[in-house]
């Protein structure tokens, strides 16, 4: 396309992309995400482009590959407009009957439509199904309707006119002014007043000259998908956010930091700066204001200390990714010691939002302290995992219960693990805690940055706790002792509790000792590394007692403290579980009962998930 | 695995020189390229980007995605974010080390597997995954994992 020379270009533009917008024309839209390409949604969409090139239509029907609607655990899923017919786990081998049957013959497919656990009815138009009733989707608004590597979709449905709006009517000092009253705080973790970071930071780039701005994408913690999400489905949104806030703090240069484990999300990136800069909404003289942005992708090379803003910045100048001590803080002294302003996809994201709305109109979404949405990936024990995009204050039962259907198979919720590794659990006694950043941390959680991990009664809390103990003695980057040597030394606790060699005091040791690292370490990626442990022990004391004085499991998880047996009652010997033990462990002939040596036995529990007659008992 | 060619390796490490100029991203392209940095690699980068020998391989040996040693041909990648790790991942890579023989970063003798983790892929409903070879494998359970041994197995004596 042509340059865009000026803002009134922009507008005939837009408004030639809104009037060929149209949703009430049959389409078929197609999640092309990552988690529904795993699951083969690109044969679906190549089979159903084939099919209808074979059925030869008289008005041809659009097939298009969006992201990521956030309905993960259904995937991969088709919806069909305009009536908006939401099919469900659709295989490749489905599509010549959606095209005979639902686009041709009007009929609705039964067996593809998403069935209420409840009440056992289907549910046919995606906007009915109870997962998106009690969303508020701001951010992902336009995930599951446009093609993310088209920027005409987004500026059909109003895209960039955000930054006209900014670069026409607003004053630099009045974008400031507008996120400061707006409430937006930082979406990353630490829950920070974006608008005033920003004000800080512009006030160091007029005395510099110089500065950046950066986005934060390297999603790190384990279990967690919103940037992702947001960056695959809709990378102009995060663009658009990024312009405005570089004309804002007065930035000629930004980054956006992206892990290298998300090549969906990296593609479509570089594909959508690329064409917001044919288009002249990025690089020099931008719609012909005079105001000049520029770009560019830096890929994570996996390490989770980069998520921390100033090892994220060492990272970004080539070196080893090593957090330095704050102050100065980046707004200050940032990349390459000049002033820099860091916020993650989320909050970028709500920027456009922002402006259209302006700042008062904002601020009424959400709690008092605690505006906007927030976006939730939900996963674990969880009848749907996917992303939930929920206003602040909404309780986690609803979340859980209501949007997520609840926990699988008939178990009983126990906890749910906010923030990932640096953040607490939430047991069921706070269910109805409601979700802002205060109410969390009073917790002893965070909103960290939307991982929302759920476990039932098969969870072990200690060994879940160890597991992400692990986790960051693996990730600390090793500069500070307290990080360093004191998750190791936690590490090493856990692992003998869940051995079933913990002594008494050793809850008290990792009590201390997680203090320790707390209140001792350099960055937030040690000062935030007991949490896990200190919020588990706060919940479930009960169940570190259990393994510690009686050498049990009670979740009947950790190796160390279970053993598998076979029924000798209901045993018939059919020899499978035998076949399939790699440790030789079961012994038994064909129809006779069958043995488990306990010295050989590795406890993989294989031999239970194998066994069709419940025959294997774990105690 | 693909032999090695000091002129390409010049040609990645100026490409980037003439980009961004970043030994991250020089080293990225090489490891994406090879599969790992061979040492040659380090040097050429430390000098034509102008960095320290030492600085190279600090960068090397700091990140997760950069692997000194050459890898197998296929690549076995479990993911152990806390979502598949609730849903039962360290059963899958325990029966992998077993039925491999080996363990989490290391290469079987014949070079054909690699077994790796990840600390999250985002995919989460399908956990747990096992990424073989760019290939994702949702829903994995120890018996589903000899399985796609097995097929790899398969096709390698078809070959």
């Amino acid at each position: 396309m042509n340059r865009l020379q000026s803002t009134s270009d922009f507008q005939t533009w837009q408004a030639a992309m809104a009037a060929s917008w149209d949703e009430t024309r049959p389409c078929l839209r197609v999640c092309d995400g990552t988690g529904c390409r795993a699951l083969g949604s690109q044969k679906v969409l190549e089979n159903l482009r084939a099919e209808l090139a074979r059925t030869n239509q008289d008005t041809p029907i659009e097939v298009v590959g969006t992201g990521c609607p956030g309905f993960c655990e259904c995937g991969p899923l088709v919806t069909v407009y305009p009536q908006r017919i939401s099919y469900q786990k659709v295989k490749p081998e489905d599509v010549s009957a959606i095209v005979q049957k639902t686009l041709i013959g009007g009929e609705v497919i039964q067996e593809l439509l998403y069935t209420d656990p409840q009440t056992g009815k289907h549910i046919h138009l995606e906007p009915e199904l109870p997962f998106y009733q009690k969303q508020k989707r701001f951010v992902l608004d336009f995930n599951g309707r446009i093609d993310p590597t088209r920027i005409e979709d987004y500026v059909a449905l109003g895209g960039y006119t955000s930054l006209v709006k900014a670069l026409t009517k607003l004053t630099p000092e009045q974008v400031v002014a507008e996120v400061k009253t707006s409430g937006l705080r930082g979406r990353g973790g630490a829950g920070f007043q974006a608008g005033v970071k920003w004000e800080l930071c512009r006030k160091n780039v007029q005395k510099t000259g110089i500065g950046y701005i950066i986005c934060n994408a390297d999603e790190g913690d384990p279990g967690a998908f919103m940037d992702r999400s947001v960056v695959e489905g809709n990378p102009h949104l995060l663009l658009e956010g990024m312009i405005i806030g570089a004309y804002a703090i007065g930035i000629e240069q930004g980054f956006v930091y992206i892990r290298a484990e998300y090549p969906l999300a990296v593609e479509n990136l570089r594909i959508a700066i690329r064409q917001a800069e044919e288009a002249g909404l990025l690089g020099t003289n931008i719609l012909g204001s005079g105001f000049d942005f520029n770009l560019g992708i830096r890929l994570g090379a996996g390490a989770f200390v980069c998520g921390e803003e100033t090892a994220l910045m060492a990272s970004i100048e080539g070196r080893i990714g090593e957090p330095r001590p704050r102050p100065p803080y980046p707004a200050e002294s940032g990349l390459w010691g000049k002033p820099t302003n860091i916020n993650n996809v989320e909050t970028w994201a709500n920027v456009p939002m922002i402006i259209a709305m302006s700042g008062l109109e904002y601020a009424k979404i959400g709690t008092e302290k605690s505006k906007g949405t927030k976006i939730f990936s939900v996963v674990g024990k969880i009848n749907n995992t996917g992303l939930v995009e929920v206003p602040m204050g909404i309780t986690l039962r609803e979340i859980i219960y209501d949007i997520g259907g609840g926990i699988p198979n008939g178990k009983s919720f126990k906890a749910a693990q906010l923030g990932g590794p640096s953040g607490g659990c939430v047991p069921a006694e706070h269910l109805d805690v409601p979700i802002d950043y205060e109410s969390l941390n009073a917790l002893g959680a965070i909103m960290g940055s939307g991982g929302m991990v759920v476990t039932d009664e098969d969870t072990c809390m200690v060994d879940f706790a160890r597991y992400f103990m692990t986790f960051i003695q693996e990730e600390s980057c090793g500069k500070c002792v307290p990080c360093r040597v004191g998750t190791k030394a936690m590490v090493a606790t856990l692992e003998r509790i869940c051995a079933g060699e913990g002594l008494p005091g050793d809850v008290d040791y990792l009590l201390e000792m997680g203090e320790h690292v707390r209140n001792n370490s350099l960055c937030g990626l040690g000062q935030t590394a007991p949490n896990s442990v200190l919020s588990s022990i706060r919940y479930f004391r009960s169940e570190y007692d259990a393994h510690i004085f009686d050498k049990t499991c009670p979740a009947k998880v950790c190796k160390g403290l279970i053993s598998y047996s076979i029924d000798p009652e209901i045993c018939n010997g059919c020899m499978v579980c035998l076949r399939n033990c790699t440790s030789n462990a079961i012994s038994g002939a064909r129809r006779e009962v069958h043995t488990i040596n306990p010295r050989l036995c590795t406890r993989c529990g294989v031999c239970m998930n194998v066994c069709k007659f419940d025959a294997v008992v774990v105690a | 695995m693909q032999v090695l060619s000091v002129t390409e390796i010049n040609e990645i490490i100026n490409q980037v020189a003439r980009g961004e100029g970043s030994l991250i991203a020089a080293l990225e392209e090489i490891q994406e390229r090879y599969g790992y940095l061979p040492p040659e690699a380090l040097i050429l980068a430390s000098e034509r980007l102008g960095v320290p020998l030492s600085q190279a391989y600090a960068v090397a040996t700091f990140y997760n995605a950069f692997s000194l040693k050459p890898k197998g041909k296929h690549c076995l990648n479990v993911c152990m974010g806390t979502a598949c790790h609730v849903r039962g991942s360290p059963q899958v890579l325990d029966r992998l080390e077993t039925k491999l023989g080996i363990k989490t970063g290391e290469t079987t003798r014949d070079r054909l597997f690699t077994l790796e983790t990840v600390n999250c892929l985002g995919a989460c409903a399908l956990g747990p995954i096992v990424v073989t070879d760019g290939e994702y494998s949702g829903q994995m359970t120890p018996q589903k994992t000899d399985q796609l041994l097995r097929n790899i197995i398969r096709a390698e004596a078809d070959r």
